[in-house]
């Protein structure tokens, strides 16, 4: 169900959305981050946000309230929380709306979310290329310090809050959280041993918390409605997949945008209703629900549920478009709610051609530390390649579900299984279109096609 | 002459310096300050970073070399960056690289022959939703087409 909301998005439009003075007079911003450093016990807060069900908006939909209630008080280390707006993965472009539009949220977040982890400081990584999002990042942090709502005493209280916008330098690897601390106290970003964990060893061998962006953003909101009323917003509210977040499409729809929405809206209802459906009013082929490491949906598919305990039992034998996008249910089809950013690909896509582009990323991203994700990603991008070519064999098939199932688990970090599920995802789902080009049949000269309205990247190829 | 950051970006890193509980915190955004002077990071300025802030020289390589955006020898004035992955591909993204390297005459990864212009393809920039696009310096331009690229390009160009 459509469920349009808007407690981060109010100010969004608005010529000074992202000026204190419209975060105050629009949805009174800053009266919760008052409340809970003046009146509130941080077990209080935590409590809220367990009660509030927010599902992490990285990637992975950890319980939020549960990752704070880790942090315990080091008896000599200062905490630290830290806010992942590394913003990488291929098809998300939802955080960088909220730095450029509703800045204040994030910093009356991390105020709120300083005092439940018990940290004085919060950092925000940014990532280098997203020029708007650190300066209005820096505007909203000088006027909230201006106003004296950070510093030393904000809002006339004792607890100390500071909060600094960090930059990386262009590495999709930095999104993943251990290698973003790494990379924050000034290293190479290569992700770390798990455990320790952050809560215990995290930014410079202090206890950390890393969030997402739009997790910290929501909080202030999440605790002015309670956190239970919250969660209820949510038709997965059951699910414990609370609230409301932001979605976004992009790929082959004719407005690609992102809307702020309860939880438990269908890829039908986004796709059609929000985005104004497919482009040229093409068949619908396939959907990657939450970012390029989420495994592809094809439009046909049903949901297969017959067991009654089964979370997805309730749309058993419907459309997968018409289930509620929640981290359950995303789960319970064999892919990801991941960052909550549908790419849609209209009839006309090459699947083979979108998973040679899409390994050529992971090959480029992967930071070569676990020779399972580096030679891996290279030999999947390869052989996709040969394929692509016609000089692939069916063995070649075969060996790029091998290479794959090879770097589950293998690995030190998720980028790991963030290049071998979609691989197999498209392996599994297309595997008729890879053989036809094994035949012969297909060839990149006549059906290598990404962009299918103006047929542009076909002839661009053809041109050469 | 040996490589010094100005006096206003010195005190700059000052103010950077205040931010983290240790100086190797201010590496990379250090980095970013000598290379925003520079246009890319020379032995010199890996020298010049590594004294600043106490840790070896070999660390400060070893950050360099990691990143995709510290450049490690000269580029051209302007660095023009098309993003090549799949949502933006989907929106005609290689139809834009193309018409890119024909109007300039390059392929991806050179440089214009006067060194006004480096062409690069970029990963995934977080305007799948406003695609297909390209970052010029520190601009982004999106919902292109050849000719608004066109007009980008020409105003670089003068
Ligand atoms: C390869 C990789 C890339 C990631 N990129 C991002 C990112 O760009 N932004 C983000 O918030 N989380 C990203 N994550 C997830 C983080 O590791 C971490 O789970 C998240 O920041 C925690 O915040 P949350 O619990 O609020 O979602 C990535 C993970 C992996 C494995
Ligand atoms: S899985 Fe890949 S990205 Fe992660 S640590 Fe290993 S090599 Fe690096
Ligand atoms: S794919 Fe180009 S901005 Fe995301």
């Amino acid at each position: 169900m459509i469920k349009r909301t808007e407690y981060l998005s109010k100010v969004y439009p608005l010529a000074d959305g992202f000026t204190i003075a419209a975060y105050e007079r629009e949805v009174d911003g800053y009266a919760m981050a008052k409340k809970v450093l003046s009146s509130m016990t941080k077990e209080q807060v935590i409590d809220e946000a367990k009660k509030a069900n927010i599902r992490g908006r990285g990637g992975a939909g950890f319980p939020m309230g549960l990752k704070w209630s880790f942090m315990r008080p080091h008896p000599t280390k200062p905490a630290y929380l830290v806010v992942n707006a590394d913003e990488g993965e291929p098809g998300t472009h939802k955080d960088r709306t909220i730095m450029e539009r509703n800045p204040h949220a994030v910093v009356e977040g991390c105020i709120i979310g300083c005092y439940a982890i018990g940290a004085h400081a919060a950092y925000i990584y940014v990532r280098d290329e997203l020029h708007l999002s650190k300066a209005r990042l820096w505007a909203a942090i000088n006027e909230a310090k201006a106003k004296g709502y950070l510093g030393k005493n904000p809002f006339g209280t004792s607890y100390e809050v500071e909060v600094y916008v960090h930059t990386g330098a262009g590495a999709y690897i930095c999104g993943e959280e251990t290698s973003l601390l790494n990379s924050l106290e000034g290293r190479r970003g290569e992700p770390r041993l798990k455990p320790p964990f952050p809560a215990q060893v995290g930014a410079f061998g202090c206890p950390t918390t890393v969030n997402n962006l739009e997790t910290i953003a929501i909080v202030p909101t999440a605790l002015k409605l309670g956190g239970e009323e919250f969660s209820k917003l949510s038709a997965l509210h059951g699910m414990n997949d609370g609230g409301t977040r932001l979605f976004g499409v992009n790929g082959h729809v004719k407005k690609p945008g992102v809307w702020e929405l309860a939880v438990g809206v269908t890829l039908r209802e986004l796709i059609y209703d929000l985005a104004g459906g497919v482009t040229g009013d093409k068949p619908l082929f396939a959907i990657i629900p939450g970012g390029s490491s989420t495994p592809v949906l094809r439009a046909e598919e049903l949901v297969h549920a017959p067991d009654e305990k089964s979370p997805l039992h309730p749309w058993h034998g419907q459309s997968v478009l018409d289930v509620p996008l929640g981290v359950e249910t995303m789960r319970g089809l064999g892919t990801a709610l991941g960052t909550c950013c549908v790419t849609v690909m209209a009839e006309g896509t090459c699947p083979v051609t979108a998973m040679h582009n899409l390994m050529q990323f992971y090959k480029h991203e992967s930071c070569g530390q676990c020779t399972p994700c580096r030679e891996g990603s290279a030999w999947l991008s390869r052989t996709v390649e040969k394929i692509l070519d016609g000089r692939g064999t069916m063995e070649d098939i075969d060996t790029l579900a091998d290479v794959a199932n090879n770097i589950m688990g293998n690995t030190i970090c998720a980028f790991g299984e963030g290049t071998a599920m979609p691989a197999l995802g498209f392996l599994k789902k297309f595997r008729k279109d890879f053989e036809a080009y094994v035949r012969g049949e297909k060839t990149r000269k006549t059906h290598s096609r990404l962009a299918v309205e103006a047929d542009t990247s076909v002839t661009a190829h053809a041109a050469e | 002459m040996a490589f010094a950051l100005t006096p206003e970006r010195d005190r700059e890193l000052g103010e950077i310096l205040g931010r983290y509980p240790t100086k190797m915190g201010a590496c990379i955004p250090m980095l970013h300050l000598c290379q925003e002077q520079n246009g890319w990071i020379s032995d010199e300025i890996i020298l010049y970073v590594a004294e600043k802030l106490t840790i070896p020289a070999a660390h400060v390589k070893g950050v360099v070399t990691f990143y995709t955006l510290f450049n490690q020898k000269p580029v051209g004035k302007h660095q023009v960056w098309v993003c090549r992955t799949l949502p933006c591909a989907l929106r005609g993204a290689d139809a834009i690289l193309h018409h890119c390297e024909k109007k300039l005459g390059i392929h991806a990864g050179e440089t214009t022959a006067d060194g006004k212009i480096t062409l690069r393809t970029a990963e995934c920039l977080a305007s799948c939703g406003t695609a297909p696009m390209i970052q010029v310096d520190k601009d982004y331009h999106e919902n292109l087409t050849p000719e608004r690229v066109d007009q980008i390009l020409a105003k670089l160009q003068a």
